[in-house]
């Protein structure tokens, strides 16, 4: 790092990354910003309302409703999918033929378009005709994803887990076969036991690939929408409708362009928020 | 214990491909074989839902519109990054922290704030529905995980190798095409492999940002699903040739996968 000299003109080869991204980022957000202070009785003319849509979202029980679901969803979701990715990419063959086809078979839920996850998982859960549908109801649960909040939830979430654990796999068994050969060696003459190399020589060398598999999979199950939509439409009644899905309901289904600016700007606040203590908290450990 | 290890992974593999399975399971059956029993292969086996596909124009020409705007998307996202991780790899210059945590933001932003502003910015300078509105659109989350995987990559190389080249007599243009990129060539593999990945399994800004002529498999997938009953053939058909190209992809940068997935701050 202390390589680096200093030049000014460096600015020069960052500027078409500078103006795409501007030219992508902030004039929509200027657009957003803009509604979120105004109202509107149709005809484009606008009203300043100032903070009265922030404060009519922080207020409605809706909100309250859809963030606390969101909130339940990504815990859930860092719960289950962190330890089991650890779990497999620990046990994954290190060297050989495995290797790639693990690696391969493993990143495939990945490639596949996110409305056709949607699709898959609603046709393999149908109670009548899908596999896992089927397969439970004969085994005699009483499930129908379509009806109940429970099974809505729980085939939420097998699906995610099945559609980004692999991400986890990916990035902490790079952090594993990083670990050089002498580590083991020196843990096997010292008599370590398994649980011990695990302990104290791969899950602290993961540590650096864990944070950032833990910020990715908190951003983007904080983001989920097209998955859960095609899947559910967030129902049985609102019971799986998180975040993304409320605020396209509400802009693009009611076209209330104010609450729906506001409302916004606050789940992207908060993501903001979490996302830099994320990053400061690496950082720091970085400096140590 | 140790004999035991491959358990884990073989289940989860199984785990995997259930799901797959049952829709190229679906794929193969007649409308009738899929509502009327439950069968665990086709009974009546039938290529008939991809002949289909593949008759339709507006079936096919969904998968070349996705595969155009992923393309022009990859192409734009990696050529700009490029200067721009040099400069992040190699300078020191005024706000360089700030802009690069700035990048990161825009990774972070959820699509569905962005949806119908870009709706409103793309239809005012008349892009809507064309392949560049989307290819454009994508850049917002691409062009920052371009630059940070290629910064990552640029960060490993020796700046020693800029300083003989400069001693050598070359030009910077020169330097950075002859040497550089050669240098780095697995790294804009692993960039180009991530934007491809993320442009062609992103929807909801695909489909807000297109009608007719742009409009990708997956919107197409949705409109047929909704419009002319249930076919859930047809569905499973169109959704298993979209696996395809990811899976090529896949194969295709196999062994750096893992390693893409741990650079830098990804």
């Amino acid at each position: 790092m202390s390589r680096k000299t200093t030049n000014q003109k460096a600015w020069l080869f960052v500027l078409p990354v500078v103006v795409l991204v501007a030219f992508n980022a902030l004039i929509p957000l200027m657009t957003v910003v803009n509604y979120s202070v105004q109202e509107t009785f149709g005809n484009n003319v606008f009203f300043f309302e100032g903070v009265k849509w922030f404060e009519e979202v922080l207020h409605s029980e809706r909100f309250h409703a859809s963030l606390l679901r969101q909130l339940t969803f990504t815990s859930i979701i860092l719960i289950i999918e962190i330890p089991l990715g650890v779990a497999i990419a620990l046990t994954m063959p290190r060297k050989g033929p495995w290797v790639s086809v693990c690696l391969v078979l493993m990143a495939l839920p990945l490639l596949i378009p996110w409305n056709v996850v949607g699709a898959m998982w609603n046709i393999f859960a149908l109670p009548d005709i899908g596999l896992l549908g089927k397969t439970l109801n004969s085994m005699g649960f009483d499930y129908d994803y379509t009806q109940q909040p429970l099974s809505a939830w729980f085939t939420v979430i097998l699906m995610d887990v099945w559609h980004w654990t692999s991400l986890v796999v990916l990035l902490a068994y790079a952090g594993v076969s990083s670990i050089p050969e002498a580590y083991y060696q020196a843990a096997k003459i010292d008599g370590a036991s398994s649980w011990a190399i695990i302990r104290y020589i791969e899950l602290p060398k993961m540590k650096r690939v864990l944070t950032i598999a833990i910020l990715l999979r908190f951003m983007d199950s904080f983001m989920i929408y097209t998955e859960p939509f095609v899947l559910t439409g967030g129902g049985p009644g609102n019971t799986t409708t998180f975040l993304s899905i409320d605020l396209v309901k509400i802009a693009l289904g009611q076209f209330d362009l104010g609450p729906a600016a506001a409302m916004s700007l606050i789940y992207f606040m908060i993501i903001l928020l979490l996302c830099w203590l994320f990053y400061t908290l690496m950082m720091k450990d970085e400096e140590k | 214990m140790k004999r035991f290890t491959w358990a884990a992974p073989t289940f989860y593999i199984i785990f995997l491909m259930l799901p797959i399975y049952w829709l190229l399971n679906m794929s193969f059956k007649t409308t009738n074989e899929i509502l009327g029993s439950f069968t665990l292969w086709p009974n009546e086996f039938t290529l008939e839902n991809y002949i289909a596909i593949f008759t339709d124009p507006t079936w096919y020409n969904g998968y070349f519109n996705s595969l155009t705007y992923v393309g022009i998307n990859t192409v734009i996202s990696v050529t700009v990054a490029l200067p721009a991780a040099y400069a992040f790899s190699r300078f020191r210059f005024l706000g360089d922290k700030h802009l690069f945590f700035w990048l990161l933001t825009n990774r972070m932003a959820p699509a569905a704030v962005f949806a119908l502003p870009f709706f409103q910015f793309y239809s005012a300078v008349n892009l809507f529905d064309t392949h560049i509105a989307v290819a454009l659109a994508h850049c917002l989350f691409n062009i920052p995980l371009a630059v940070w995987i290629l910064e990552g990559f640029m960060s490993g190389i020796p700046k020693e190798l800029d300083e003989t080249a400069y001693v050598d007599g070359y030009s910077f243009p020169h330097f950075f095409v002859k040497i550089f990129i050669p240098t780095i060539l697995a790294g804009i593999g692993v960039a180009a492999f991530f934007c491809f990945m993320f442009s062609w399994v992103e929807l909801l800004l695909a489909k807000t940002l297109t009608s007719v002529a742009a409009k990708p498999i997956a919107a197409v997938m949705t409109r047929t699903a909704s419009t002319s009953g249930y076919e859930l053939g047809l569905l499973a058909a169109a959704g298993s040739l979209t696996i395809i190209p990811g899976a090529f992809v896949i194969y295709f940068v196999r062994n750096y996968i893992a390693k893409g997935f741990a650079l830098g701050r990804v």
